[in-house]
């Protein structure tokens, strides 16, 4: 996103050059063309969600949340969000720190790699898990004669998170500290700083902003994945279901407003992502990393 | 990189005073072995070991091709859709001035944060036959719930910001002073956008085409609720290894997962050759 400063002026700029826009007209159709796609597409599916889940009034609506099967979802979800985003979180500040501040062979591919799970389905993501862990997979029968449940169990569900989620972190800090360069580092190492204090009181007050913009989006993730979760979890009520899931089920058994409740809490997550990504974009546009999208 | 001093040859980095690469390299590299690629190569090995016979049973077996097609074709036409209205959508962020424009820009990124299962659902209420919107299809005797059609309009759901915040930025920086020389020259307005507008986006487009149409092909969360999932109909590929899955038919969901990692790949690559050729053509 361009610096505030530099948008403010542009309706002036626009209203000087005519010649450069299209007739008044046409721009009203195509704003109107504009809102209408964007009003159908995501602003009715938005209101749906909060329209079942009080349709049949708040008392349902609270009593469909404060079931104990909901409550166990929600508190699974948070519990996963709760491990894989700091692991996540560890290693994009690893990877950032290895990729932008050194230049080594195969750096490229590097990142190409850590972009990989962003192009594989979901499905395949929690598929892959199976094949390795599952009854059938290539450890299947070491981790049973161990008596360790990954599938099916709390272990898969965060696997499969950390999976889906793990381009956030880094590819949000990558561009950035590739930008900001070393020279902070260097003065501070040549001032008599070790490696961690440069890292603690340096880099990372540089970061902060980028970081919490890509913590946010990981999170958003981890705490919405169905796909790649749904496969690894095995459905067990109460157990290893997580909201996305849960929704999932209570939907199926035609319990409209028990899904949509538990749903608008995941809306509510989304509503709250967007606010706060687009305040850190307009007061620290200048301190996260230009790349957008996922 | 050409710094590096000659009779140093062979250097795997450069020499820095920052600390800490052997760590943070070792512990980047240890973590993506163990996270992405041994899990990923794992599926490759198994389906390796299907053998080429097994392999191609599954993979010409007339329910993954229709699959495979459903997911693909809804993918490409979802995608095409979003460019048209991706495109508009970010012409009316870039160039108008409206109130609320923070708010609808802030709006696009919306699929990116709602969860799948939430998105899926919300359309299907909307869309099913007495839904607010299915309602009004309905005498038009248009069914978009559990038709592919309703494929397409939840794909169109997710691709939408991908086009959108590809495009944008690109739009953004166009100099406004080529369109003032273009039609001080007397270039119709049409002409401006077609010959000198759409050349610079061509590039952006296509990639917001192919991030949207690649996110689409692997979509599940969403699709599943709307589409009805009749085999041969409406049944996408990554429902089919689910389904496969929950069979215990582990050879046919490692083939059809490896097929689609494959068409996928290939897909990226002529999507790059696509664009290096329009970065050519178009400058």
């Amino acid at each position: 996103m361009a610096d505030p400063e530099i948008k403010s002026y542009e309706p002036h700029h626009e209203s000087q050059s005519a010649a450069v826009t299209e007739s008044r007209p046409a721009r009203l159709a195509l704003m109107a063309v504009a809102f209408t796609f964007l009003g159908i597409f995501l602003l009715l599916p938005l209101i749906i969600v909060f329209n079942e889940a009080l349709a049949k009034g708040v008392g349902a609506y609270t009593q469909s949340l404060s079931d104990p099967d909901a409550r166990s979802a929600i508190r699974l979800t948070l519990l996963v969000a709760a491990i894989s985003v700091p692991l996540n979180i560890v290693f994009g500040i690893s990877a950032a720190w290895a990729i932008a501040k050194f230049e080594f062979k195969g750096k490229a591919f590097l990142t190409t790699l850590i972009d990989l799970p962003f192009s594989v389905s979901p499905v395949i993501s929690g598929l892959v898990y199976v094949l390795l862990f599952g009854a059938q997979g290539l450890l299947g029968g070491w981790l049973k004669a161990h008596g360790i449940v990954i599938l099916f169990a709390v272990p898969g569900i965060v696997l499969a998170t950390v999976f889906v989620t793990f381009p956030f972190v880094a590819r949000e800090l990558i561009p950035l500290m590739q930008e900001q360069g070393n020279g902070d580092e260097e003065a501070a190492l040549s001032l008599g700083a070790n490696g961690w204090q440069t890292f603690w009181y340096v880099t990372l007050p540089n970061v902060k902003w980028g970081l919490l913009y890509g913590v946010l989006l990981c999170n958003a993730r981890a705490m919405g994945e169905f796909g790649a979760v749904s496969v690894v979890s095995g459905h067990i009520r109460g157990l290893t279901n997580t909201m996305p899931l849960h929704v999932e089920i209570l939907y199926n058994e035609y319990n409209a407003v028990g899904a949509f409740a538990v749903a608008s809490l995941l809306a509510g997550l989304a509503l709250v992502t967007l606010v706060l990504k687009t305040l850190l974009e307009m007061r620290y546009g200048a301190e996260i990393a230009a790349t957008r999208g996922h | 990189m050409t710094t590096a001093p000659a009779q140093a040859g062979w250097r795997f980095r450069q020499p820095s005073v920052i600390p800490g690469f052997g760590l943070t390299l070792g512990f980047s590299l240890a973590y993506l072995t163990l996270i992405i690629l041994i899990p990923l190569s794992g599926l490759l090995w198994r389906s390796a070991a299907l053998g080429w016979p097994e392999f191609w049973a599954i993979a010409t077996d007339r329910r993954t091709i229709k699959a495979l097609e459903i997911s693909f074709g809804t993918a490409f036409i979802a995608a095409a859709v979003n460019v048209v209205f991706g495109t508009l959508v970010a012409w009316v962020l870039v160039r108008y001035r409206f109130p609320g424009r923070r708010i609808v820009d802030a709006m696009v990124d919306l699929p990116f944060a709602l969860p799948t299962a939430v998105a899926g659902i919300a359309l299907t209420t909307l869309y099913a036959p007495n839904g607010w919107i299915g309602k009004l299809l309905m005498p038009l005797g248009i069914k978009v719930a559990y038709t592919p059609l309703g494929i397409v309009i939840a794909l169109v759901f997710i691709g939408l910001p991908f086009v959108v915040r590809t495009v944008q930025p690109i739009m953004e920086e166009i100099d406004k002073e080529v369109e003032e020389a273009a039609a001080t020259l007397g270039a119709s307005r049409f002409q401006i956008i077609t010959r000198i507008l759409f050349p610079g986006l061509a590039p952006a487009i296509v990639t917001g085409f192919s991030l949207a149409f690649a996110r689409g092909v692997g979509e599940y969360g969403s699709v599943i609720f709307i589409a009805g999932n009749l085999p041969y109909k409406s049944e996408i590929a990554p429902l089919l290894i689910v389904i496969r899955l929950e069979e215990y038919n582990y050879p046919a969901a490692t083939a059809i997962a490896a097929i689609m990692l494959a068409l996928s790949f290939v897909m990226l690559l002529v999507v790059n050759l696509v664009q290096a050729w329009s970065r050519k053509r178009y400058g």
